[in-house]
């Protein structure tokens, strides 16, 4: 009972420590394999703006959109000990509502029907129809999320193809991109401001209202939370709400990018990748306990990974068997028996201070 | 513990049911409209024969009485802005005034669309139309068809099956288009050539034949170089982080050979992000594939400086050869090649973009 | 009387915490033997050390004269030890004769119908009520844990260790189930049996050994040590004698004339109780009685919303209020200690400050989170109020024990504030210590002018706290007994029913 004890009052601790020694680890072989990888140059876009550009520019830029569906998922994944598998789709969703409601019925628009921001609610309106309906599956059916979730999966590009009626959209106005690309005379990618404001927003809400709290509560013990006077069932619904919103911000990203987007292939397969973020932030996959920040992190690991393997010319069909050798090493690191190994280890390390302190 | 092994196992049950999820979305694509199409079909038959009383001077197979039932395997409309094209050009033509009654069913997978093809078989149409995902596995299906005596005629797509199994073959000829593109860019006649290669999904026949040109003349040329050659899998999201990846590097390079349009796009993107000038008397050239109209476009801007066309407009060919083989006529030539341009942005017109643009 | 097990010398310690120091304990053939201890006391550690699941420091395990390495559950199954735990690690999904039979097959192949019938002879030998084909989860408890027992005898085991087995069956089971354990012992089978139930220790045991604080405190003869002494050897102080809380009692400051604090009328929810009354008075503790699955808890639930509510009305200060969900009750005053602590009570992976800040956090709402100064305030608080063992405020309430765990949820439940508690089995399953501290709570509490209602199974401890005892049957109330009727004999009548008081 006290060796649990120990273990899990570092568990704040370790939980970061994953995907930071995970950070540490693609630098550290980036630095053995090409320093040049570290390189970021001031240099101008098209347009003739300064931009930053070099690898860690592109990890930053590709590797937030990944990180803002990672809040919403490790919301979605604490609460519902499962994984929403139809973000992906409700890029497509989300974007397609953007170029719909910037384009009306034209595909090819000279000036936009509607302010940016106001299409942009919008597709948030759409994003938190599409995680309600996962959400009702899930807390109210009762039905697994990975199936609930599912029926999006397998329909949702459809329906962002309906949305458009099948036709491709492209939005000629400048400004429009720079959400995905550069606002003129700021260097760093937009994403990453967008993530950061994401970030901030999530922080506030951990710490100004019981999000945090509840969501751990209902995961963990769902039962129990209601005796205390929750609402496990809204609770649940309502992080599915909330990864709605994320859908809609990171499909904003998306159609900002390419001012357009091909409804079947955007954000093809992300889902796995804000699931696996969650993952290599330590978080269990079941439900329950989580950390946040050690998500985020995990999501900027994944990209950092992506992107050195683009560099290092690997085929990009491979990737997705390079991810599953992560998610390999992460069950193994934390399957008991390695655990117990490493908490072995570490109980050598420290036993002659905990001696004294008992 | 029991959790963490928990959220290992669902892990990779997770893996499990994305893939057998991505299997899923497909099948009820296909499956659904071949599910609902012969109810819908045993309906309309009865207004079919009400109608053609009503109207006694329609087309000819009107005029016969009866309806030629056609089932049509295509790939998803979705998947790019061909196939939109291809599909649309199909319903336009495979209609009840011209004569014909339509099934359609769509997938990328080949287990699929043969799946579909069966049911279809089941059916009894009297032609089956096929655009194969895969050129293999389907001897036996055809071999059912023509038991059946149901006709088939191969669209768009070749398939590796005797020939006695069709009774005709409507393709692009890829290798053609590839060796065109080849030609056109050999024409440039630049000092040196380096060249982004951009690939299509691996193994369908537009990579193969777009792919076997490029790569024989760089095997030939001693000043023709690839500095990176992956599948972007024709997403454009996947071509932009390539091209980043290798303008991150400082690889030089002075050619896109991007296998379809919207990979073409991605690529500039990641140009325009670098202030890499592209198109006409740029440094960089870019070349695409399909025609799409804002592509064409970008090639009247010069800034794109070819695209390859891939004719989706098959469906007059068809109905030539249905209405042949109706009258008794016999197919001399099995195979027949369309028409297939290529154009160059120094040449291109705006009448060029509205009548080839798809 | 043949030695079949020693232990000698046994250590083993884990970071920061000495959890056994040279505990002996030796067991003979043919004997029951308790092995008693406050919950942290070592039994647990003990336990496992000689079933492999730890490994220990120092010391010498002698298996029938032999001295034996145990380095897994699989060693020592092989060595003839066997395991009961409190919560059944069986199969439920599986039939009896698999259950018995799982893991143990050397031959691939399944000789199906040779496995039933070799089922069927030991259930029937050991009297075991439950047939080999059926399947486990339609058994009641007791027959799964008499299942896992039969699994064990049948796996020639010469030491049986039973971990709380008892802890959730009702009587009659329990009886059934120290038939089952004579029998063993009959065979031969030296058995180790952990419970908190002291009257059971009395009833089927020989021999009993005491730990404290992970060290012995010796081995006695049943017959040689009288329970106040058990309890006092257990807790390593003289304990507080029992009468002094009956003392309590007596001067309650009730007053009888008080309009009743809640009242129910014709309550009853979706869980198949009849609808009943109920009342309570500002400052009275009361009680529900009955056999386990009569009711009880459900009444309860009933009157906290925790089940649904399908008729009948609850009034607060003779004015009907509405109670849909457990906020509405607890937004009127009502604070609920579930039965089941694991499944009901604790948040297992937060920390011990959440789970006690959690309800009170609830009722304030979602937008007004308390500041970390104020959650530590108030854990800190009833970390000394209730003298609760915890390493910190940080650490997950699932690492504590039993009674530290119901400690932090009577904290939980006390910092709300309620005017009414509902303490539902607080005491089932820890140690006696503990017991005897939320007794004395109970009675102060209700001094202080907070109506309680206290159940256990333990009669003895609802006589000592409660004045009024709502008396249950078959999910209907059946009597109610004050003042003098509050006797053990009353309440056995009262259950067993009419027909029984009138034969005597």
């Amino acid at each position: 009972m006290q060796k649990s004890k120990l273990q899990l009052s570092t568990l704040f601790r370790k939980q970061i420590f994953i995907p930071l020694a995970a950070l540490l680890l693609l630098a550290l072989f980036n630095l053995i394999a090409d320093p040049s990888f570290f390189k970021i140059t001031l240099g101008q876009n098209a347009a003739g703006d300064p931009v930053l550009s070099g690898y860690l520019i592109t990890i930053l830029d590709y590797g937030s959109e990944l990180a803002i569906l990672a809040v919403g998922m490790t919301l979605v994944t604490a609460a519902s000990g499962g994984q929403d598998i139809s973000v992906g789709a409700g890029i497509a969703i989300t974007g397609s509502v953007i170029l719909r409601m910037l384009c009306g019925s034209n595909s090819r628009p000279e000036t936009l029907q509607m302010p940016i921001i106001c299409a942009f609610l919008i597709a948030v309106v759409a994003g938190m129809l599409a995680g309600a309906f996962n959400g009702v599956l899930v807390s109210w059916f009762k039905i697994q999320p990975m199936v609930a979730t599912l029926i999006l999966f397998t329909a949702g590009r459809s329906i962002a193809a309906w949305i458009n009626n099948n036709e491709l959209p492209i939005i000629s106005e400048p400004s429009f991109g720079y959400f995905g690309n550069f606002i003129p005379g700021i260097p760093i990618p937009t994403p990453f401001f967008i993530a950061v404001a994401v970030m901030i927003v999530t922080a506030l809400l951990l710490k100004f209202t019981n999000l945090g709290l509840y969501v751990q509560a209902v995961g963990i013990n769902a039962q129990s939370s209601r005796l205390n006077g929750l609402n496990p069932t809204f609770i649940k619904f309502l992080t599915f709400v909330l990864l709605g919103i994320c859908v809609a911000v990171a499909g904003l990203i998306k159609v900002s990018r390419l001012s357009t987007i091909n409804y079947s292939v955007v954000a093809k397969d992300i889902e796995m990748d804000a699931i696996l973020a969650v993952a290599l932030g330590g978080n269990s996959l079941g439900g329950g306990k989580f950390n946040m920040w050690a998500s985020i992190i995990g999501a900027y690991v994944i990209q950092f990974l992506t992107t050195t393997l683009y560099k290092f010319k690997v085929d990009s069909s491979a990737l997705p068997a390079y991810k599953a050798v992560v998610v390999i090493l992460l069950v193994v690191f934390s399957a008991p028996t390695v655990r117990e190994f490493i908490s072995a280890k570490y109980k050598l390390l420290t036993s002659k201070n905990e001696k004294e302190v008992a | 513990m029991k959790k963490k092994i928990l959220s290992a196992v669902l892990s990779v049950a997770m893996i499990a049911a994305l893939l057998s999820g991505c299997g899923s979305k497909a099948d009820t694509a296909a499956s659904a409209p071949a599910a609902a199409e012969p109810a819908a079909a045993a309906d309309t038959s009865a207004d079919a024969a009400a109608d053609t009383a009503e109207e006694p001077a329609a087309e000819p197979a009107a005029a016969s009485g009866e309806l030629i039932k056609v089932g049509i395997i295509n790939n998803d409309p979705n998947e790019s802005g061909y196939r939109t094209a291809n599909d649309a050009d199909l319903q336009k033509t495979f209609t009840k005034e011209n004569g014909y009654e339509a099934s359609f069913a769509y997938s990328l997978k080949n287990d699929e669309q043969i799946a579909a093809a069966q049911k279809f078989v089941q059916d009894g149409v009297d032609y089956l139309l096929l655009s194969a995902a895969d050129t293999a596995g389907w001897d036996s299906v055809l071999k059912d068809a023509q038991a059946a005596g149901i006709r088939v005629i191969l669209f768009d797509r070749t398939i590796d099956a005797d020939p006695s199994l069709y009774e005709a073959s409507i393709v692009s000829d890829m290798d053609k288009e590839g060796e065109t593109a080849v030609n056109w860019l050999a024409s440039q006649n630049l000092d040196e050539y380096n060249v982004i290669h951009i690939q299509g999904v691996m193994g369908s026949a537009a990579q193969k034949g777009r792919s076997g040109a490029l790569d024989a003349k760089v095997a030939a040329e001693a000043n023709w170089n690839i500095v990176t050659q992956q599948t972007a899998e024709w997403n454009a999201d996947n071509a932009q982080q390539i091209v980043q990846s290798v303008i991150d590097a400082g690889t030089p390079f002075n050619v896109i050979y991007a296998e379809n349009d919207d990979m073409a796009k991605g690529a500039v993107a990641a140009l325009d992000k670098a202030n890499i000038s592209h198109g006409v008397g740029k440094d960089v050239i870019v070349m695409g594939f399909d025609c799409n109209k804002w592509a064409l476009e970008e090639l009247l801007n010069q800034n794109w400086n070819y695209d390859g066309q891939c004719n989706p407009f098959q469906s007059s060919y068809i109905d030539d050869i249905i209405k042949k083989l109706e009258s008794g006529q016999t197919i001399d030539n099995k195979t027949i090649i369309m028409d297939e341009k290529g154009f160059d942005a120094t040449t291109i017109t705006q009448e060029d973009v509205d009548n080839y643009g798809i | 009387m043949k030695k079949i097990l020693e232990l000698k010398n046994i250590h083993k310690s884990f970071p920061g915490v000495l959890a056994l120091q040279g505990v002996d304990f030796t067991l003979n053939e043919g004997e029951i033997h308790a092995l008693m201890g406050e919950n942290g006391a070592g039994k647990s550690t003990l336990i496992k050390v000689l079933t492999g699941v730890y490994t220990k420091d120092e010391g010498e395990i002698i298996l029938d004269g032999k001295s034996v390495s145990i380095k897994s559950p699989q060693d020592a199954q092989r060595d003839g030890i066997s395991t009961v735990y409190q919560e059944i690690t069986l199969c439920p999904n599986l039939s009896v004769a698999e259950n018995m039979y799982i893991g143990r097959n050397e031959n691939i192949l399944q000789n199906w119908k040779q496995m039933n019938e070799g089922a069927d002879k030991i259930l029937k030998s050991l009297d075991i009520p439950a047939k080999a084909t059926q399947q486990l989860a339609n058994c009641s408890i007791a027959v799964q844990q008499m299942v896992a027992i039969a699994r064990a005898v049948d796996m020639d085991c010469k030491v049986l260790i039973l971990d709380e087995p008892t802890s959730s069956l009702d009587e009659l089971e329990v009886e059934k189930l120290f038939k089952l354990m004579r029998e063993l012992k009959a065979r031969g089978v030296g058995i180790i049996f952990v419970t908190h139930f002291l009257d059971q220790v009395y009833e089927v045991c020989d021999k009993i050994t005491v730990l404290r604080d992970g060290k012995l405190v010796g081995e006695f003869e049943i017959a040689d040590l009288p329970r106040v002494q058990l309890v006092s050897k257990m807790l390593g102080k003289e304990l507080d004698d029992l009468s002094d809380i009956k003392g309590d009692t007596e001067g309650s400051n009730i007053d009888k004339d008080d309009e009743p604090l809640f009242e129910t009328y014709e309550l009853s929810s979706d869980q198949g109780i009849k609808p009943f009354d109920f009342y309570i008075r500002k400052g009275e503790v009361n009680g529900f009685t009955g056999l386990l699955g009569s009711g009880r808890s459900e009444c309860v639930r009933a009157i906290f919303g925790a089940d649904k509510v399908i008729s009948g009305s609850v009034r607060k200060n003779g004015k009907e209020i509405r109670i849909n969900k457990p906020l509405d009750a607890m937004k009127n005053g009502i604070a609920y200690l579930p039965e089941d602590r694991k499944i009901d009570g604790i948040i297992g992976d937060l920390s011990v400050r959440d789970n006690i800040i959690l309800a009170l956090q609830v009722m304030k709402g979602f937008f007004k989170p308390f500041t970390k100064a104020e959650a530590n305030k108030f854990a800190d608080e009833y970390i000394k109020l209730l003298s609760i063992k915890t390493a910190s405020a940080d650490t997950p309430i699932k690492s504590l024990s039993g009674g530290n765990q119901q400690k932090c949820i009577i904290a939980r439940w006390l910092l709300t504030h309620p005017e009414y508690l509902i303490l539902d089995e607080p005491t089932r399953g820890i140690d006696v210590g503990t017991k005897v501290d939320i007794q004395k709570l109970i009675l102060k509490l209700a001094s202080e002018g907070m109506s309680i209602t206290f159940i256990s199974s333990e009669t003895d401890e609802m006589l000592r706290t409660c004045s009024r005892l709502v008396v249950l049957r078959d999910r209907k109330v059946v009597g109610e007994l004050t003042g003098n009727e509050l006797n053990q004999n009353q309440i056995m009548n009262t259950i067993a029913g009419g027909e029984e008081n009138a034969e005597k």
